[in-house]
């Protein structure tokens, strides 16, 4: 009997539960920290859906494609926030994504049209290093330069990936002489961002590769003006954050609600001082003063998906054999 | 030596092994059945292998070769504060290799203390960067525990040798060679493969100080294999072939190994009167200081820059700390079980099961067994126990390391008296065992607890909704630009991780 009682409380909890739907949003573990967009995104959605939003955080953005692509359509997701622009042709030939009608107005420096995700986010790629010295303005300056680089690997790492991305994008065929000229100004390249970027704080090597709004932050968050980007003749390659709907989700409409309140004035006011990136819509006064500081490069430089993914295997293998020395 | 392995031991004994066993290789089936088979290992991976391969003999070496003097002279001088030599040199093994790696890079690094120093003197600087820098490392992380297993070899040579010995009067060569000798053969294959076997799953540490992708180890390529290339097949393999290189050092030690020579003795502690004089005692005093400097700089640097941090530490660092503690503490009492199951028939079957998870990563366990849970409920529901489980495996090695040996000794030793007396069972087990193994149980229970308490593992894998372990709040405040707290998280983390350890620790009692 007691065995019946406890069945019976269960499923009566379990009952009282389901009566409010619950939308589960997988994203990477930063974008659901305390200190990430997560928190606030989360109880902005939930006033407005009758809804309970559950955020699950998975390590960077290519753990979370892995992950949604082992869970297949089994996956209890309902919306994955945070892939970017070198994972989407991944993404998208998982076939678990469904097309989405969610959009908005962007403030891209690119068009942007597609049918099964949204960008909610962006940034520029760039070096980062201390205010004041005398900075190359370029890949080839910077190699000729004897200024030491910690860059993150492009195996393990989405702005690894995305370096390797910049500098085909920039040189083409010439990007293997590009990183043999680099070699021996990469101090070390670490497995993800935030060993590359503390090593830089530590003062270990003079530059790192992080992204032209990573100085914004210690304007905004540290009152602190010390580390400028690197602007770059070349161009930025840029990042675009993208979230996409699964269509094996049983809360469709709540999922499509959610893709479209991400694009809406109340989300994009949270991202750009939780996850220091852009805004893919600038909000109407504008961004705040940190932002204004901050370099803005002049050329922005993205290959199409495909494109990107097809290169990905030949500029990985250019890149280990320049390397690898 | 089947004498007192009763029925109930071996028992236990195949009970452990089956479970490890089937640990191991469920996760491993798994993902071979969602990947379709196996693909044949590209240019790319084979240099991964030989680096992997080169990197951790050229770290067991060595850790070994520097730990024979270290645990020599810590196992016959006798100072005021040995005690806490010996725990404080033990924290390195215990750190999150993250932490650890930046406490190294503040002695060793570009700006770091060594070459502030050296360009005082005009020297310098010195890279870290490069395969040196990786053994350094390893040799930071390793020697603590070499030198404890070789210590413990030590100690088990009865004190009436060494007294006997310098009651006739033998020279410090002829003691090496009739009593040192035969134990470190006996020992030193052990601690290698061990070392070696640790140095093989080496990821971050490569990486980083390594200096790029000539340092990419097994361990990178199965990384990029599942969460780059979402290619299961290809990380199913490079995980096999980990295996394997684990699998032949294990065989190969235990083949060197010869069994216990030392006989038995009073089972009185060691007092050494006997320790050489002269030039021999000023070397022993260099060894310690040496070491001890090697091993507690990174550690005071840890501490130095996690200070100003403490404060900034967010409130949710005190539920995070309680997570921890209960994975920490669930890790520790399970794995001192699962490795008394396996101690307990005294068979080398059984310790070479145990040694078997050093063979597979985390994340080759963490990924199968998701593959697995994920037909069944959602993994991240179970992110905490499946933290546990896989952190009872990868501590399981160590622990079985130091218990095997004094279950062993133990039986040798008092066996005969104890089968006279009849004493069986779990009365043998409370009487005859557990009063003899109190030390190496006590510090078998602290490696498993702290090695649980620092390790970020496979929570990240598997996704958290709002559990939190310290040192997933470390990597968050890491990755939210939170630098300063992040150090300050790494420093309750460090003292949580070495407090344990020590409480355990000295719950054993005497002796290493």
């Amino acid at each position: 009997m007691k065995h019946l009682a406890l069945a019976t409380g269960c499923l009566l909890a379990t009952q009282a539960v389901a009566e409010t739907p619950v939308l589960n949003v997988y994203t990477y573990e930063s974008f659901t920290s305390e200190w990430g967009p997560g928190p606030q995104i989360e109880a902005g959605f939930e006033a407005q859906c009758g809804c309970d939003v559950v955020f699950t955080g998975v390590g960077d953005g290519a753990a979370l494609l892995s992950r949604v692509r082992l869970e297949g359509a089994r996956s209890e997701a309902d919306v994955v926030v945070g892939l970017d622009t070198a994972l989407m042709a991944r993404a998208r030939a998982t076939g678990l994504f469904a097309p989405t009608e969610a959009s908005a107005e962007y403030d891209l420096p690119i068009p942007w049209e597609d049918p099964d995700f949204v960008p909610f986010d962006w940034g520029y790629f760039a070096f980062v290093g201390e205010a004041g010295a005398e900075h190359p303005t370029s890949f080839e300056a910077l190699a000729a330069s004897d200024l030491s680089i910690v860059i993150q690997d492009p195996r393990s790492s989405t702005p690894g990936l995305g370096l390797l991305m910049w500098v085909k994008a920039a040189y083409g065929d010439r990007a293997s002489e590009i990183w043999e000229g680099l070699a021996d100004n990469i101090l070390t390249v670490t497995p993800g961002w935030s060993e590359a970027y503390g090593l830089f704080l530590d003062g270990e090597a003079d530059l790192v590769l992080s992204y032209t709004t990573s100085p914004a932050y210690h304007i905004i968050a540290e009152g602190d003006d010390s580390k400028v980007a690197l602007p770059f003749e070349e161009g930025h390659y840029m990042q675009v954050e993208i979230a996409g709907r699964l269509a094996a989700s049983d809360q469709p409409e709540l999922a499509e609600q959610f893709l479209q309140y991400l694009l809406g004035a109340e989300a994009q006011g949270v991202l750009p001082e939780t996850n220091w990136m852009y805004p893919v819509v600038l909000p109407e006064g504008g961004l705040a003063e940190g932002f204004q500081q901050i370099v803005t490069p002049d050329k922005a430089l993205l290959l199409e998906a495909g494109e990107a993914d097809a290169l990905r295997e030949e500029a990985l293998a250019e890149w280990r054999a320049a390397l690898a020395r | 030596m089947a004498r007192g392995a009763g029925a109930l031991s071996r028992g236990a004994g195949l009970a452990g092994a089956a479970l490890v066993l089937a640990m191991l290789a469920l996760p491993l089936a798994a993902i071979l059945r969602a990947a379709g088979g196996g693909v044949r290992p590209g240019p790319a991976d084979l240099s991964a292998l030989w680096f992997t391969l080169e990197q951790a003999s050229l770290s067991a070496v060595l850790s070994v070769a520097l730990a024979v003097p270290v645990a020599r002279a810590l196992a016959r001088r006798r100072f005021a504060g040995r005690r806490l030599f010996i725990t404080l040199t033990g924290a390195p093994f215990l750190l999150p290799v993250a932490v650890a790696v930046m406490g190294l890079l503040a002695v060793f690094g570009a700006r770091g203390w060594l070459n502030a120093a050296a360009g005082t003197l005009g020297l310098g600087p010195w890279r870290i960067y490069g395969l040196h820098g990786v053994v350094l490392a390893h040799v930071f992380f390793n020697l603590p525990l070499a030198v404890r297993i070789l210590l413990q070899g030590w100690q088990a040579i009865p004190a009436e040798r060494f007294r006997l010995a310098a009651t006739l009067g033998l020279p410090p060569g002829q003691v090496f060679r009739l009593l040192e000798g035969p134990m470190l053969r006996q020992a030193v294959p052990g601690a290698l493969a061990a070392i070696f076997a640790i140095c093989l799953g080496s990821f971050s540490v490569a990486l980083i100080l390594g200096g790029g992708p000539a340092a990419t180890t097994l361990e990178l390529a199965i990384y990029q294999a599942f969460l780059f290339d979402s290619d299961l097949g290809r990380a199913a393999v490079l995980a096999l072939m980990q295996a394997g290189l684990v699998a032949g050092a294990a065989v190969l030690s235990l083949w060197l190994t010869r069994m216990d020579g030392s006989g038995s003795g009073l089972d009185r502690a060691s007092q050494r009167r006997d320790a050489p004089g002269g030039w021999r005692r000023g070397a022993d005093a260099l060894w310690l200081v040496l070491a001890g400097l090697f091993v507690v700089l990174p550690l005071v640097a840890l501490v130095l820059k996690g200070l100003p941090g403490l404060a900034d530490l967010p409130a949710r660092t005190w539920p995070a700390v309680g997570n921890s503690l209960v994975v920490s503490l669930g890790c520790a009492a399970l794995t001192v079980t699962l490795a008394g199951a396996l101690s307990a028939p005294m068979a080398r079957w059984a310790e070479g099961v145990g040694l078997m998870p050093l063979a597979l990563s985390s994340l080759v366990l963490g990924t199968g067994i998701f593959l697995i849970l994920n037909p069944v409920m959602p993994p991240a529901r179970a992110a905490l126990p499946v933290t546990l489980l896989v952190n009872v495996l990868m501590a399981l090695p160590f622990c079985l390391r130091v218990l095997a040996p004094a279950w062993a000794r133990a039986e040798a030793d008092h066996g005969r008296l104890a089968d006279q007396l009849g004493l069986r069972g779990l009365s043998r087990l409370r009487w005859l065992i557990l009063p003899r193994i109190r030390g190496p149980l006590g510090f078998a229970a602290g490696i498993a607890a702290a090695l649980s308490m620092g390790d970020l593992g496979v929570i990240t894998l598997f996704g958290t909704e709002d559990r939190e372990t310290l040192p997933l709040l470390m990597y968050r405040l890491m990755g939210a630009y939170r630098t300063e707290a992040a150090w300050g998280a790494a420093l309750v983390l460090l003292g949580l991780s070495f407090g344990i350890f020590w409480v355990f620790d000295r719950m054993g009692g005497r002796d290493a």
